[in-house]
């Protein structure tokens, strides 16, 4: 039988993949947005986002919570800091999920510059880093956890690949400049999501293992 | 793992007549700091801890196996041709209950000294004082030296014991679950002064009270069946364990 703290665990668990499903909604609605142009949906991401920042708050005193009563030691210890960061995490990647949101309102005003085909690629692959890395918390999934690691240097290249794009563009016709702007700030929410969804990855990687490798290249990290 | 070695068993096995209580067990001792032995009840903690004064001397059927080397000397603490009673003024020991002599507060702590033959008032004054000092008791007790020992708090009585244990210069200071009488302030002093004590002299612990020794220890050893299952620092067994039986004992799954 699960004793009271496993159940507080359990909890603790269920709440960050609650957290992590709507910020998962939040990145695919706004870009659904903007690439559908549907300001109605845009609206909606943005008043969304206080449920996510209370849900953010909700986890961090549980946590706090569960270290000053309990006294987590090791395994225990790892989970509930592991969550507390992660959270972070999430909240932030909710935050640039409004931003992209509240450019979609911006764009969606003006004539489309171009057909996006990077952009939601790019949207696809940082949102599938974000579930695996939730994935990998939940089953202490190590292996998928260095996985989405690897993930990252795409959405890298494919934001450097959309802002050389738009960058011709405004040469070519600087009243595309600020529909362009707007499209490059897109671009690198994205690839800020991709980078928290990292964050997660490495921070499971603790879990599991004990180890600590962020700020560790991969192959410096393959020595250890 | 460890810096400098103060002792060190090396595959050691201990009976209890027929019992196998301890077994092959291998352990470093860290120099000037404090190591833990932690693990569910009959584990064999306090067996093994014996063993470093061969308490177990004092009962028949007993039997030692393997070796307890003491550094720098070299000498094997278990061997027969070693003077068990000398090894216990060296490597001393305070229990769980303190068990301060019928005495003064003063005879308590000259016990020792006597028995080693030393009976010269100044030797005797310069060494109990230092060593009540040692043992954050002077302030105290120096106006009531002569008074029993009884009429101590159970906090100052285990501090009395620690002074008492501290006049032989000891080696090696082994605690068996030395705050499982007392309160949390009067556990929390002497927990200050285990801390302390390290910068002069070697400590291991044994205490079923694992924040004890997350708060107190250097090293830690999880023991089970009579088995050392894993030792590290003590950081790393609070925080990431690498043997699953260590993982579930220390976030209280069993034991």
């Amino acid at each position: 039988m699960a004793t009271v703290f496993e159940k507080e665990l359990t909890d603790l668990k269920e709440k960050v993949l609650k957290l992590g499903s709507l910020v998962e909604k939040a990145i695919s609605d706004s870009i659904k947005s903007l690439v559908e142009r549907n300001s109605a949906l845009a609206a909606e991401t943005i008043d969304r986002d206080p449920i996510v920042n209370a849900l953010d708050v909700e986890i961090d005193e549980e946590c706090i919570r569960l270290i000053a009563l309990r006294q987590p030691r090791a395994g225990d210890l790892r989970l509930i800091t592991t969550a507390m960061k992660i959270t972070t995490d999430l909240e932030r990647i909710g935050d640039l999920a409004v931003d992209t949101a509240e450019r979609a309102l911006e764009l969606n005003e003006e004539p489309q510059l171009k057909p996006y085909i990077d952009i939601p690629r790019m949207a696809e692959i940082a949102q599938g880093m974000v579930r695996d890395a939730l994935d990998a918390f939940v089953k202490r999934d190590s292996a998928l956890a260095r996985d989405v690691l690897t993930r990252d240097d795409m959405v890298d290249n494919l934001n450097w690949q959309v802002f050389n794009e738009l960058l011709f563009f405004m040469i070519q016709d600087p009243r595309t400049v600020s529909r362009a702007v707007k499209i490059t700030y897109v671009s690198k929410y994205l690839e800020r999501i991709a980078d928290h969804a990292t964050n997660i990855a490495e921070m499971v990687v603790y879990l599991v293992e004990g180890k600590i490798i962020r700020h560790m290249a991969v192959s410096e990290e393959k020595k250890i | 793992m460890v810096k400098e070695l103060k002792a060190e068993a090396k595959n050691l096995n201990f009976y209890y007549g027929d019992v196998h209580a301890l077994k092959n067990i291998s352990l470093t001792v860290a120099r000037r700091e404090v190591t833990a032995l932690i693990g569910p009840s009959g584990c064999g903690k306090t067996t093994f801890l014996r063993c470093f004064n061969r308490m177990h001397d004092l009962y028949p059927n007993n039997k030692y196996e393997g070796e307890i080397i003491l550094y720098p000397d070299n000498i094997n603490v278990i061997s027969p041709e070693i003077d068990p009673i000398e090894i216990r003024m060296q490597i001393s020991m305070v229990f769980q209950k303190p068990n301060p002599f019928p005495k003064s507060i003063y005879e308590n702590v000259a016990y020792g000294l006597r028995v080693r033959g030393i009976s010269k008032r100044t030797v005797l004054d310069e060494k109990v004082e230092k060593s009540l000092k040692g043992a954050a008791l002077w302030n105290e007790v120096k106006d009531r030296l002569h008074k029993p020992a009884f009429d101590l708090s159970g906090g100052q009585q285990q501090r009395l014991c620690i002074a008492r244990a501290l006049a032989t210069d000891p080696r090696i200071l082994l605690f068996d679950e030395p705050t499982s009488a007392l309160d949390p302030t009067a556990t929390s002093k002497i927990e200050e002064l285990i801390i302390e004590l390290k910068h002069e002299v070697t400590i291991i612990i044994v205490t079923h009270n694992m924040q004890q020794a997350a708060r107190v220890s250097d090293y830690t050893a999880f023991m089970y069946l009579g088995e050392i299952i894993e030792f590290d620092r003590t950081d790393r067994i609070f925080t990431a364990p690498s043997n699953k039986l260590t993982e579930e004992y220390i976030t209280g799954r069993f034991g």
